[in-house]
């Protein structure tokens, strides 16, 4: 038990977290606004894995150009494999894409699945949101592949090789894990920023706290609603390529574990609030990941559980969440 | 152009199989005070409802100045100056007083200037709020939440400012304050639709009124005259 073995699993906890804050704040602005738990997220975050692939194979695998005949790729290929100038471009392209289609994707269900049964009992949407979630797992499960598909090149290099980055004492921080940690700060930070000093933000806020009070001040309740499901998927979609090029692969149940545990975090941070989710994604990455390094691997969801009971026990608004009297 | 404002012509509204407005008619002219007074589930609410576009009206028409606007979505209607300050306050309790009363301009965002401008004015009318600008509002008391729901709507610059129930939970003194202020606003050239159970204090501030009884309009005629009404006296002002 040195202090570097608990470093090397703290860093491996932040990384984590960094995944589980990008992927709460999507069901906590869902249901900030809505007050609706949305099931399919966690596959909207494995769809997110599937289409940043299909990018990456599309702009920098020699073979796929091949495969698909797409011949005029070629010269696109060639700049996106260049150089650093290149390879950003390729990683701001993957990202970009992805979080734009899956957010966009996330807009459509909210229309044709959630919107319709708006006034409906509450139970409705959540039966709806777990239909919608079957059927995006069985679509690429018989469309794509049933099998993990690796994240990688048709010849087996990785599309970002991981690399040290830098060294503290002996433990060895990979330039994933710092892109990982990083990016997701910035987009946290970014979101922040938005909700609580822009005027579209500021609408948010006020109608997640007041919807209907909201539109009297003249806000279009529908838009702000379609907005929260492109950004929530949106990030969601980052945690997924994330997620990809971090383990090496991506199958079509990949988001049913870490959309449980994000969840969790977001329950923990308290929903609805969107810093609780980001606190509680970064304090349950480091839960789990100090648990399975000092107790067992095989314990790690068991104490992220217990942590979440615990919480429910003793602060059941959550972390960050405010006691809210029930209204007469 | 006429000078009226509002117009609501025959209009009725439906909670699902339920009819709880059956043919209203009402205007409101410019500069005016109307007030709209009767008992619980008479329908008052459910009114301004309608106009602000929360519900949708089942037959008849609303019209602001000549154009119609029954149908249209709040969002939209409110856009179009016809501004409600709801029942129960309804203020966004995790956002401060200032939030709150930029929330009011939220459709004028061009206008930087008329924001500090209208805020100014608030603050003026409403010192209290001035001191606790920087307080979240639901921490604020019941009084000063009214301030500030009404504070809100004065943000909209209303072509028409409907209030619904301002004087609903609070005590006599606060009342006092909120009535003179809607009678300021009034004197200085807001259109006001007032709803209200109490109905000594609407009546005497406003220039006509409609008495709603079950979703229909059971009686109509100038402030003063409605206060001297006698069955408005033995049914709404409590006397035998």
């Amino acid at each position: 038990m040195s202090l570097s073995y608990l470093l090397e699993q703290t860093l491996n906890g932040v990384t984590l977290g960094g995944l589980y804050a990008l992927l709460a704040l999507g069901y906590t602005l869902v249901y900030g606004i809505l007050l609706m738990i949305n099931f399919a997220h966690s596959e909207l975050f494995m769809l997110g894995g599937y289409v940043g692939l299909g990018v990456l194979k599309l702009l920098s695998d020699p073979a796929t150009v091949k495969a698909t005949g797409l011949g005029f790729l070629e010269p696109i290929q060639a700049f996106f494999m260049s150089g650093t100038v290149g390879f950003v471009a390729l990683l701001v392209a993957t990202f970009g894409i992805s979080a734009i289609v899956v957010g966009i994707l996330g807009m459509v269900i909210e229309r044709f699945a959630y919107r319709p049964l708006r006034h409906a009992p509450r139970l409705a949407p959540l039966i709806s949101a777990i239909g919608v979630s079957i059927f995006l797992q069985n679509a690429v499960l018989l469309w794509i592949d049933s099998k993990q598909l690796p994240y990688t090149r048709a010849d087996g290099s990785a599309f970002v090789t991981a690399q040290t980055a830098f060294t503290i004492g002996t433990v060895h921080v990979s330039t994933m894990q710092v892109f990982i940690v990083v990016t997701s700060l910035v987009l946290l930070a970014l979101l922040d920023t938005f909700v609580s000093k822009t005027r579209i933000g500021r609408a948010m806020r006020a109608t997640s706290q007041d919807g209907e009070a909201a539109g009297l001040m003249g806000v279009n309740i529908n838009s702000v609603i379609a907005l929260a499901f492109f950004i929530g998927p949106a990030l969601g979609a980052v945690a997924g390529v994330f997620n990809g090029m971090y383990y090496g692969s991506v199958k079509f149940n990949m988001g049913f574990v870490p959309g449980i545990k994000s969840f969790t975090a977001a329950v923990i941070g308290g929903i609805g609030n969107l810093r609780g989710a980001m606190l509680g994604g970064f304090l349950l990455g480091i839960i789990e990941s100090l648990a399975s390094g000092f107790v067992s691997n095989a314990y790690r969801d068991v104490i992220a559980f217990v942590v979440l009971i615990l919480v429910l026990i003793f602060r059941p608004g959550g972390l960050l969440g405010e006691a809210v009297a029930e209204k007469v | 152009m006429s000078n009226t404002v509002l117009s609501v012509e025959n209009v009725h509204t439906f909670y699902g199989q339920i009819e709880a407005l059956k043919g209203i008619s009402l205007y409101v002219d410019s500069g005016e005070i109307v007030t709209l007074i009767g008992a619980n589930g008479a329908g008052k609410s459910t009114t301004l409802n309608t106009i602000s576009g929360l519900l949708s009206p089942k037959a008849g028409s609303i019209k602001l100045f000549d154009e119609v606007i029954s149908g249209l979505p709040v969002h939209k209607v409110t856009a179009k100056g016809v501004v409600q300050v709801p029942e129960g306050r309804r203020i966004f309790p995790r956002m401060t007083v200032e939030e709150n009363l930029n929330m009011g301009a939220f459709l004028r965002n061009k206008d930087a200037a008329g924001i500090k401008e209208s805020m100014g004015r608030v603050f003026d009318l409403f010192p209290r709020l001035k001191e606790r600008r920087t307080q979240k509002g639901g921490t604020l008391s019941g009084g000063e939440q009214q301030m500030l729901a009404m504070g809100r709507g004065i943000m909209a610059k209303p072509k028409l400012l409907m209030l619904d129930e301002p004087s609903m939970g609070l005590a006599p003194v606060v009342v006092e304050t909120i009535f003179e202020t809607i009678e300021k606003l009034n004197q200085e050239g807001t259109t006001i639709l007032l709803v209200e159970q109490n109905a000594a204090m609407a009546l005497s501030v406003a220039h006509r009124g409609y008495v709603l009884e079950v979703g229909s309009i059971a009686l109509e005629g100038l402030g003063t005259e409605l206060l001297h009404n006698e069955q408005v006296r033995k049914t709404y002002l409590g006397e035998s």
